[in-house]
């Protein structure tokens, strides 16, 4: 008997095939990092050039959810709008409601939810992406959480979705520092995604959230982070190689 | 019993609400703000029936702001005002009508204008320079009916508020002790203190 048809069957061996084909759509997907800085959140997408005549404007990848809350995601993109628009509403609901804004990890755990009732119901597919959610808690506190299409949900202090991820995840936990400043967290998620991506800023989308709103740095910020960096590594290869030269 | 009322200039707009809450002959708040921003450039005040005020303007807040977010692109006030018209319409209709006079004001950052939409209980509409609703409103706009010209600048607009409050002061039989007052021009909403005018 096939386990992966019906996706409320498990497997002898107690899988859920669809549960994790899902999670294959997200390994396919665009890398996308998130850092939790002291006092800011950075999150870096990779994405696909745009085409000579397409308008780059309508391909942005991440998505505000709120005043102070976005999300990133990895996996079939038409997917994630529509769980965007569901937690946007649930950010407006839980303001008339509650009369204060959602903390991350309330919409974190909405969406992660919203992911699992995917997974346990006929006549259903799961959504085939992974997200990173990023803003700041009414206590002015920057947080960063993960959700994937089993529905489960993590805090991270740095991490990365999609193509790649197991590379720059590495990447980070060797050069993550903890109560690392704005630029510095800037610096290390375009560090960490030309890892994986072969041509620079543009195939790269930031977004910076500090205590006092957000932004999205253009291609030519990112430019100068790329020269700083490549700068750096040039110096740091300069050092080595006059050490050696001493050392013989 | 409330006094609202607003002007809107050619870049700006000032709106004018007492602070006053009574229930019966008890005046239970003297600090009450009924004004809502619902995008940065758009603000509404809003008086009427105390549950149906605050639960249609917030209704109302929690749409707007919804609706920028989805789109990245806020609503304009022309655009914000005709959307309060069409929920007050569909409400009136129902079940539970909602008994709220509203003011939105703002300034429109494409255009560059500012305007000033004036909005009943009854989901009438007239986009107008200067506007009131309630009792206030048979003193304060013979006031600026002598007094608006379109091309005021902000001062000679605070001018006429300060000749309306006077109005009122002297005519109406409940004394107001405080309003608030509001500016919505190309810098966004602005608090200004009475006494600072």
């Amino acid at each position: 008997m096939s386990y992966d048809r019906a996706l409320t069957v498990f497997s002898p061996d107690g899988h859920l095939f669809q549960v994790e084909y899902a999670q294959e759509a997200v390994r396919k997907g665009t890398c996308t990092v998130g850092i939790c800085g002291k006092d800011s959140v950075v999150l870096g997408v990779e994405k696909k050039a745009a085409l000579k005549l397409q308008d780059s404007r309508t391909m942005r990848k991440i998505h505000q959810l709120d005043q102070h809350m976005f999300i990133a995601s990895a996996g079939l993109v038409a997917d994630a709008r529509v769980l965007v628009d569901m937690a946007r509403v649930e950010c407006q609901n839980h303001r008339l409601t509650i009369e204060d804004p959602p903390t991350v990890e309330f919409i974190t755990h909405y969406v992660a939810s919203i992911q699992q009732r995917y997974t346990q119901s006929g006549g259903r597919r799961p959504f085939g992406i992974s997200t990173l959610i990023v803003g700041f808690d009414p206590d002015n506190m920057p947080k960063l959480f993960q959700t994937d299409p089993s529905g489960i949900y993590y805090q991270w202090k740095a991490n990365s979705i999609g193509r790649n991820s197991q590379t720059v995840r590495e990447y980070l936990e060797k050069h993550y520092t903890d109560d690392i400043g704005e630029g510095d967290a800037i610096k290390l998620a375009v560090k960490s995604l030309l890892e994986v991506v072969q041509t620079g800023a543009k195939n790269i989308e930031l977004l910076v959230i500090t205590k006092s709103g957000s932004r999205t740095p253009g291609a030519d910020e990112i430019e100068e982070v790329i020269k700083t960096i490549e700068a750096e590594k040039a110096e740091e290869a300069d050092r080595r190689s006059s050490r050696r030269t001493a050392q013989t | 019993m409330d006094a609202q009322f607003a002007i809107a200039g050619k870049s700006f707009a000032i709106s004018v609400t007492d602070k006053g809450v009574a229930h019966s002959i008890v005046k239970m708040k003297h600090n009450a703000d009924k004004t809502y921003e619902l995008t940065p450039h758009t603000l509404m005040s809003v008086t009427g029936v105390p549950g149906d005020t605050s639960n249609f303007s917030e209704y109302i807040q929690g749409n707007v702001r919804l609706y920028g977010i989805r789109n990245s692109q806020n609503l304009s006030p022309s655009e914000t005002a005709s959307f309060i018209r069409g929920e007050l319409a569909n409400a009136l209709r129902s079940r539970r009508p909602k008994q709220v006079n509203m003011l939105v004001m703002g300034y429109d950052k494409n255009t560059k204008e500012s305007s000033l939409y004036w909005i009943d209980y009854l989901s009438a509409i007239a986009k107008i320079p200067y506007a009131a609703h309630g009792h206030c409103s048979y003193f304060v706009l013979s006031v600026m009916d002598r007094e608006y010209n379109p091309d005021i600048t902000l001062e000679q607009g605070f001018e006429i508020i300060k000749k309306c409050i006077a109005a009122v002061k002297m005519r109406f039989p409940i004394n107001f002790s405080d309003y608030t007052i509001k500016v919505v021009d190309s810098d966004g909403v602005r608090e200004v203190e009475m006494a600072d005018i």
